[in-house]
């Protein structure tokens, strides 16, 4: 169970989340939506240990990783697929997946087969560098990378940005299977629509404050919601 | 053809062996600068304290302890600056930091003045290095030939250790963006102050061959040698450590072919060996107009 309360973070001098509380449970998709500028990724950074918070406490499991620095974090089996993707383009794929499984020692072996398994096009561009790579075929390093670590809890910021619409699906898709083994999956989207499609909880995100939860199936139908992020 | 080598062996051979020292320098710039994006001025100066501490280690203690003692205090002293000078300049602007920079080289080098008195120091002999030889009709001294083939193999076991380990691999990844380096669990700073270490190590070895061709250490013996693989690391293409291997063999090359220009290209006159320096530098002027990321420059292409 993964938990945050009351958590407000300053960020580049303004206040961009404010007193916000939610929960992950294990096993499950919860997502945060909103606009740009919202503190989606703000949240995500300052759980991942980037961003230290003003007030509030983010608890894993029952230990307070509050304020803990990113190799902490990562060792605790949080991992968060930052926004842009962000894999390293001078590295070869197969190092960039190596590298993802940094603080691990023994053998990474068995891992590399199931990102492979997974994303089957990675293992043909094994020995290529990650810069040549495609945009989905990166985002999908990226989640590769991040799967190395052996995380419980994977954080994605806004996976679907920028890549075409089939692409955007296959991305969804490999969330959902990610989910279904075993791993528990918070992400942040603006495609509200894909991301309440595959959340169990959803929560709704405006300037800092968190405005609206359920389950993401109630958000989709919700007028409000439907509104502002669905487009009618 | 024959002949004219003959002749000129000499101003070849301290090309390829000043090339190797100006090389081993000029790696510690670029790494540091594909690290941090860090002008590291202090480096010529770590250069020459090296120097002066085998001096005063080689006076009391067998070289057998003396040289060791030195890489390692060498590689301390690249530690220490780094934690005390850079680190806390982590999120400042890059202008603070090379500010830094340039107060650290001060600082040795006034250390040294305090030291030394401002005295030319005379270098040890090391027994090895410092015995002459003779190939092919010319007197050179062991350093000469051991230089360039100590630095090519210290380049590829440096090649090697990035290319090949873990440590290796977190360097590379920090070098090309720290946050998400950071996110992988790497962290950074043990790796910058592992690149410091290595660059300050390679700078000690440098010093160990350059100053027994030179035999005395004054508190700017730094500044040459060290703008000079500066200015190899430039050339090369900052950042990346084939480059400035390349860079500094081709400077170091270049200095003493104009250095000999007299019986080289035949015209006479005084002028080759006090402008030997200013040639060089116009050389590298024009190699940069022309190819202004340098020759192994790195052209990032990232697809965002």
């Amino acid at each position: 169970m993964f938990e945050i309360s009351n958590l407000s973070v300053n960020y580049g001098g303004i206040e961009a989340v404010r007193d916000i509380s939610f929960s992950v449970p294990d096993g499950s998709i919860v997502t945060l939506i909103g606009a740009n500028g919202a503190g989606k990724s703000t949240t995500l950074r300052t759980i991942a240990g980037l961003v230290r918070p003003r007030t509030g406490k983010i608890v894993f499991n029952g230990e307070d990783i509050t304020g803990k620095d990113p190799a902490y974090i990562v060792g605790k089996g949080i991992t968060l697929v930052p926004e842009g993707r962000r894999i390293f383009p001078d590295l070869t794929v197969l190092e960039n997946l190596k590298i993802g499984a940094y603080l691990r020692s023994g053998s990474i072996e068995d891992d590399i087969e199931w990102v492979y398994q997974l994303f089957p096009r990675l293992k043909e561009r094994s020995w290529q560098y990650g810069g040549t790579l495609s945009g989905g075929e990166q985002q999908m390093l990226a989640v590769g990378r991040a799967l190395m670590s052996r995380p419980k809890l994977i954080m994605m910021d806004e996976p679907s940005l920028g890549l075409a619409p089939l692409v955007v699906r296959d991305i969804f898709s490999i969330i959902r299977r990610i989910n279904e083994e075993g791993v528990t999956i918070l992400l942040i989207e603006q495609n509200a629509n894909m991301a309440l499609q595959v959340a169990d909880t959803g929560y709704v995100m405006e300037t800092g404050v968190i405005t609206l939860s359920g389950k993401g199936s109630d958000l989709i139908r919700d007028e409000g919601v439907r509104k502002a992020y669905l487009g009618g | 053809m024959a002949d004219f080598f003959h002749q000129n062996l000499s101003y070849f051979l301290s090309g390829i062996s000043v090339g190797g020292q100006y090389a081993l320098i000029a790696i510690g710039y670029t790494m540091v600068y594909g690290i941090l994006r860090l002008i590291n001025f202090a480096h010529g100066d770590v250069f020459m304290c090296a120097g002066l501490m085998m001096v005063y280690f080689s006076s009391s203690l067998p070289f057998a302890i003396s040289i060791p003692a030195v890489l390692l205090l060498t590689l301390l002293l690249g530690f220490v600056i780094e934690r005390v000078a850079y680190k806390p300049l982590r999120s400042a602007p890059r202008m603070s930091v090379m500010i830094s920079a340039i107060g650290v080289s001060y600082l040795l080098q006034n250390a040294a003045l305090y030291f030394t008195g401002g005295l030319a120091k005379v270098y040890p002999e090391i027994p090895f290095l410092s015995r002459s030889v003779q190939i092919w009709g010319a007197t050179t001294r062991v350093v000469t030939l051991v230089t360039p083939v100590l630095t090519v193999v210290l380049v590829v076991l440096l090649t090697l250790l990035i290319k090949h380990t873990k440590i290796g691999m977190a360097m590379r990844a920090v070098s090309r963006d720290f946050e998400t380096s950071q996110l992988m669990g790497i962290k950074i700073n043990r790796v910058i102050s592992m690149t410091f270490m290595l660059g300050s190590i390679l700078a000690a070895v440098a010093s160990l061959l350059y100053f027994t061709n030179y035999a005395s250490v004054t508190p700017t013996s730094g500044a040459m040698p060290g703008l000079k693989a500066f200015v190899a690391a430039v050339f090369g293409g900052i950042g990346s450590i084939p480059g400035a291997v390349i860079g500094a063999f081709i400077i170091g090359i270049c200095e003493n072919i104009i250095k000999g220009g007299a019986s080289i290209f035949g015209i006479p006159g005084s002028g080759w060996t006090t402008f030997s320096d200013a040639f060089t530098f116009a050389f590298l002027i024009i190699v940069l107009i022309v190819r202004p990321t340098g020759l192994f420059g790195e052209k990032s292409v990232d697809k965002v």
